[in-house]
């Protein structure tokens, strides 16, 4: 290059260019930066995803519960997945004021319960684990932002979220205040009469 | 580096040009040293100095007590115990950092409103003015990981109620809430990522304090009339300002050593008045403290937050016109973050010609109202969600907001501010009378 003229127009480097013959360096530049991209996103993706549930967390025993102990108008909480988890046996009043309750007013018309379809309403029947009503089981984690409401506390005499103040009912469902789902009721089922088995 | 121009480091003898020539980073400190500073400084200019004696504080104390803290849930209580019962000196160290996170911003927020009132923000300086947002942010995420370390009540608890902010997001939120803790709850995996995080995120936040500087040693300091320095020559630039050494150096040491005496009697006579009993609790997560606070520095923030509930007629409309996916639950987590975005904004929103608040006779109410109302969020944010406080935590958000994006844009148009002094030698001068009487005598006869 250096001994040819450099106003030598098929040889000089910009003329190349306005040909339109630098393909070969064009490729080059795109299949370096596509390679870089591939690179970057595969020494990033395990960065990311080691943040993910581990395998030990995710290995989600599931936990027998015994509930013989617990008497009408008392309520067992116990720890499942790092959660609390309520599991209360209740009176016949809060059963009839749960269903007394007309569920067009609800804030949260669907019943939220992991047992049932998605699209199911958030009637009492619905919510209880029992067919008799008595027993309810619900994660103890406010769905606003996950606090642990307290027992037979608030406006409607279920429980209550100290954090922002948001009320549920006898029935778990929230009457007011920011959280915008009734208390999520995980996967359970009775092993026997004294016995719940969650997840 | 350009700027104001001012006599350059040169260096001398045969060892510094040997230097020089491979490495210029004497030179380097020398103009970062001895920058021109506008010699009207007050005594508002001194929270910078603050701010970075106390990140290397907590640099340097941080790294002491991970010489004893165990990050695991079983331990991580216990050794913090240990660090304050047994390590030698341990308790001390421990309530200086502590109490360092108070220090650090007390200062911030000063200095964030210095910059607002002095309108430090505006053209040329918004790139430093937007650092310093990124600033504020990092340290808020750092404070808030180093309150989970020690797994308190309100350590765990408040874990919980803050990464359950990400998981309000529509659709992605449950999922980049189990990614953040690496669980389904607050535990093992979240302890140990914060303790990462919260070791890591100072040192950037040291890297950002020099880009910090470096914007504002190009754009030159702002001063209380908001008047650039001359650059029209040396001599000009040389009446408006003062080396950085000696003269501001002193003063702001000076200042320091008045604000850490205050800061050491607190650390020495009254080091949990800041903090909260709960969290001498160890972590129970089948038990909420009855009532959860963030700490002093977030309640501002804290109470937007909690401000827009379902109830309120603005939130209604943004969740109907949304189709829903915008909730009370995701509204409050918007205006939380947008109530710090409005603020990095502010070069943008702010319409006035003139730059500060001296010279903006209507401004200055207004601005002195945002102060009331930082310290009204303050305090609301600490008091229980229910009547009054949901109404005047509802009514102090919105000003938050309507001072950023009516009031700030409003106010150049209708405002008609009092004219500057032309130079900050005359401001100077105005201020410290006798020495202008006879400006061509510089020693007066005696």
């Amino acid at each position: 290059m250096g001994r040819l003229p450099a106003n030598e127009p098929e040889m000089h480097p910009v003329s190349q260019v306005e040909e339109h013959q630098g393909t070969r360096r064009d490729f080059l530049y795109y299949a370096t930066a596509g390679a870089g991209v591939v690179v970057t996103g595969a020494a990033v993706w395990p960065l990311v995803n080691q943040m993910n549930p581990s395998a030990d967390v995710l290995a989600l025993a599931s936990i027998r519960v015994d509930i013989s102990a617990v008497d009408p108008g008392t309520q067992l909480t116990v720890l499942w997945q790092g959660k609390p988890v309520f599991i209360r046996a209740r009176t016949e009043e809060e059963i009839a004021e749960a269903n007394a309750v007309d569920l067009s007013t609800l804030p949260d018309g669907l019943s939220q319960n992991a047992n049932l379809d998605p699209a199911a309403d958030a009637s009492d029947a619905n919510r209880a684990l029992s067919e008799d009503g008595v027993w309810l089981v619900q994660m103890g984690v406010c769905t606003h932002l996950g606090c642990v409401p307290l027992g037979e506390q608030g406006d409607f005499g279920g429980w209550f979220c100290p954090c922002h103040g948001s009320h549920y009912d006898t029935a778990g469902r929230i009457r007011r205040g920011p959280a915008p789902r009734n208390l999520d009721i995980p996967v359970a089922s009775f092993v026997d009469d004294t016995t719940i088995q969650l997840g | 580096m350009a700027g104001i121009p001012h006599d350059h480091y040169e260096p001398k003898s045969n060892g510094e040009k040997w230097l020089y020539s491979r490495l210029p980073i004497v030179g380097l400190l020398y103009d970062t040293l001895m920058l021109p500073t506008p010699r009207n400084l007050n005594w508002m200019w001194i929270w910078g100095i603050v701010l970075v004696f106390t990140l290397v504080l907590q640099i340097i104390t941080g790294i002491v007590l991970v010489m004893h803290y165990v990050p695991h849930v079983d331990m991580a209580f216990a050794s913090v115990e240990h660090i304050m019962r047994d390590v030698n000196g341990g308790h001390m160290i421990r309530y200086f950092h502590q109490n360092g996170a108070s220090l650090f911003f007390v200062a911030v927020y000063a200095h964030i409103f210095r910059s607002l009132y002095y309108g430090s923000y505006k053209a040329p300086r918004e790139v430093t003015w937007i650092i310093g947002m990124l600033m504020y942010l990092l340290m808020m995420g750092t404070a808030f990981m180093g309150y989970v370390l020690p797994w308190g009540q309100m350590s765990f608890h408040g874990t919980a109620v803050i990464t359950g902010l990400f998981g309000a997001i529509p659709f992605i939120g449950e999922g980049v809430q189990t990614w953040l803790l690496g669980a389904s709850a607050v535990g093992q995996p979240a302890l140990n990522r914060f303790f990462s995080l919260h070791y890591l995120m100072p040192f950037i936040l040291l890297g950002l304090t020099i880009v910090h500087i470096w914007a504002f040693h190009t754009t030159g300091n702002n001063n209380p009339t908001g008047v650039e320095v001359r650059r029209t020559s040396k001599e000009d630039a040389a009446k408006d300002t003062l080396p950085f050494w000696p003269y501001f150096v002193i003063k702001d040491l000076f200042a320091l050593a008045i604000i850490l005496a205050v800061f050491v009697a607190i650390v020495g006579f009254m080091p949990n008045y800041l903090g909260h009993p709960d969290n001498y609790i160890p972590a129970n997560a089948l038990a909420t403290p009855a009532h959860i606070v963030p700490e002093w520095y977030f309640l501002p923030f804290y109470a937007i937050l909690r401000a827009f509930t379902a109830d309120v007629w603005v939130v209604q409309i943004v969740q109907f016109l949304s189709f829903g996916i915008i909730d009370a639950k995701f509204f409050g987590v918007l205006a939380m973050f947008g109530a710090i975005a409005v603020m990095a904004l502010a070069p943008w929103l702010d319409t006035s010609s003139v730059r500060s608040g001296r010279y903006r006779p209507m401004f200055k109410w207004w601005f002195w109202l945002l102060v009331v109302d930082f310290f009204v969020l303050m305090w609301v944010g600490a008091r229980p969600a229910e009547s009054p406080y949901d109404m005047i935590s509802l009514v102090a958000s919105t000003y938050w907001f309507a001072y950023f994006l009516v009031i700030l844009p409003l106010l150049g148009v209708i405002e008609k501010p009092l004219t500057p002094p032309a130079t900050i030698e005359d401001d100077y001068n105005a201020h410290y009378a006798p020495k202008s009487d006879s400006a061509p005598v510089v020693n007066p006869a005696e």
